[in-house]
């Protein structure tokens, strides 16, 4: 019988959790390296039981565990992640030249093929990729050597290469985004890069159309239709109809336009998911009112979904990598929130109940549907 | 042999229980005990000190014989009792509250 297994990510450790298609009653396994900050796991779509995990800490620095048999056991693989050549500067805070320096993996994007082929998205902002299972890495460098990454500066979150998406249809093809340079395309497999923002404006920048400098929190796209991509900005949800050669603005009426995560339905490839935040300086639901919004045309129209969601004195955080779907039908979402809660709904958001309410504050959800 | 005592964190990442035993070739310092505490516990390499420069991570401290030795030189000998056995080096995580 078909189900599903949902990866949890928390600052203190990864929780496995696993239920039929039904998806009404959930086995909860974890915390696996309890303690330590999980960014991210993700399982290979090439062998269901192959999971890569970002495991961090600021004592001990970073480690990437590797599972072969679907999360039961794990074994620590290569955690060795440097720069290729010289690794020049970026802006810091103040302005001022900052060497690059590595802090943590954020994501983790398995090959599509490939079980031993891993890419990482890294802080500071870099591409690795690994060929054997996670043993050994080696940066892609002709992203942290674009012409402008001198000007590239750090979100209040670190510098951070926080989404990675492998085009389905055109194996060289691999889109990233950063905060905060923004999104960037690559057509030759990761060899050259150049940015794709244009569209997108941003107030908190000194040219608020600038090609480079953009806050984008997240970009996502459908595997069947991989040139049109939504992207949860800062402030904006936008969409590109042409893989990001131009963008335009769809948050409609949402409330607020401010968030973190964004998904695609897995059988409507104009179905998307956003969870609207406040604002940049309040990060919680507007009216302490936990709602996810659909849109089922691709943007500017949007519905609130809130049955089984808290509606009163909610003031939890949905980071950008902690929303996922799986492909079962009808299509579920998941997501964690920062107060520890996973979110479940088994009929594409009409409804929702929380898996688990008390876990440490979630980083990451990825979904596998388990044939 | 010398006796190194690991933070919970690393005895689990390690598969170890209890102290460690490491033998070390030559003089006995920081460095040639992670040398060989690296070598014997590979998943260890990057969590004391960087992979690169061999730098001591800024939240590791090494305690001996009652002494912070986290400052001194990591090419200089570790006390006789460590090097003889008798007393454990200590790998301890920086405290923090919150």
């Amino acid at each position: 019988m078909s189900g599903v297994r949902v990866l949890v990510g928390t600052r203190k450790g990864a929780f496995v959790l696993t239920s039929d298609a039904k998806r009404e009653g959930w086995d909860v396994s974890g915390p696996h390296f309890g303690g330590w900050e999980i960014y991210h796991l993700k399982a290979s779509p090439a062998d269901p039981n192959r999971l890569y995990a970002s495991q961090s800490s600021g004592w001990f620095g970073q480690q990437i565990q590797r599972s072969n048999d679907g999360g039961k056991t794990w074994e620590a693989v290569g955690n060795k992640f440097v720069y290729d050549g010289a690794t020049g500067t970026h802006q810091w805070y103040d302005g001022t030249p900052h060497p690059w320096e590595f802090a943590r993996v954020w994501h983790l994007e398995p090959s599509p093929t490939e079980p031993d082929t891993v890419y990482a998205g890294v802080e500071d902002a870099a591409l690795f990729r690994s060929i054997d299972g996670g043993q050994t890495w080696q940066e892609l460098p002709g992203l942290r050597t674009h012409g402008s990454a001198s000007s590239w500066q750090p979100g209040a979150g670190g510098m951070c290469l926080h989404t990675i998406l492998l085009d389905p249809s055109d194996s060289e093809r691999i889109f990233i985004a950063i905060s905060a340079a923004g999104t960037f395309r690559s057509d030759d497999a990761g060899k050259t890069w150049r940015p794709i923002n244009r569209g997108l404006r941003s107030e908190q920048i000194p040219n608020p159309t600038a090609e480079v400098g953009h806050c984008v929190h997240r970009i996502a796209m459908h595997r069947s239709r991989p040139s049109v991509l939504f992207m949860q900005k800062h402030w904006d949800v936008m969409r590109s109809d042409d893989a990001g050669e131009s963008w335009r603005e769809v948050s409609g009426n949402l409330p607020t336009d401010f968030g973190f995560p964004i998904d695609v339905h897995a059988h409507e490839p104009d179905t998307i998911y956003v969870v609207p935040i406040k604002s940049d300086s309040e990060h919680y639901p507007p009216d302490g009112r936990l709602r996810v919004y659909r849109s089922r045309t691709g943007g500017n129209e949007w519905e609130a979904l809130t049955k089984g969601l808290p509606q009163r004195d909610c003031y939890v955080n949905v980071l950008r990598d902690a929303m996922a779907v799986d492909s079962l039908d009808p299509c579920g979402v998941y997501f964690g929130t920062t107060g520890g809660q996973v979110y479940a709904s088994a009929n594409a958001g009409d409804s929702w109940a929380p898996i688990v309410r008390d876990l440490p504050s979630v980083v990451s959800v990825e979904v596998q549907t388990l044939p | 042999m010398i006796c190194v005592v690991l933070p919970a964190h690393l005895r689990t990442l390690a598969h170890v229980d209890g102290e460690v035993k490491v033998h070390v070739e030559g003089q006995v310092t920081q460095r040639s005990v992670l040398d060989a505490l690296e070598a014997d516990y590979p998943m260890l390499r990057g969590t004391m000190r960087d992979q690169v420069t061999h730098q001591r991570r800024a939240f590791l401290r090494f305690f001996a014989c009652e002494q912070d030795l986290s400052h001194e030189s990591p090419d200089a000998p570790l006390p006789d009792a460590v090097a003889m056995g008798a007393e454990p080096l200590l790998i301890v995580g920086a405290m923090a509250g919150g």
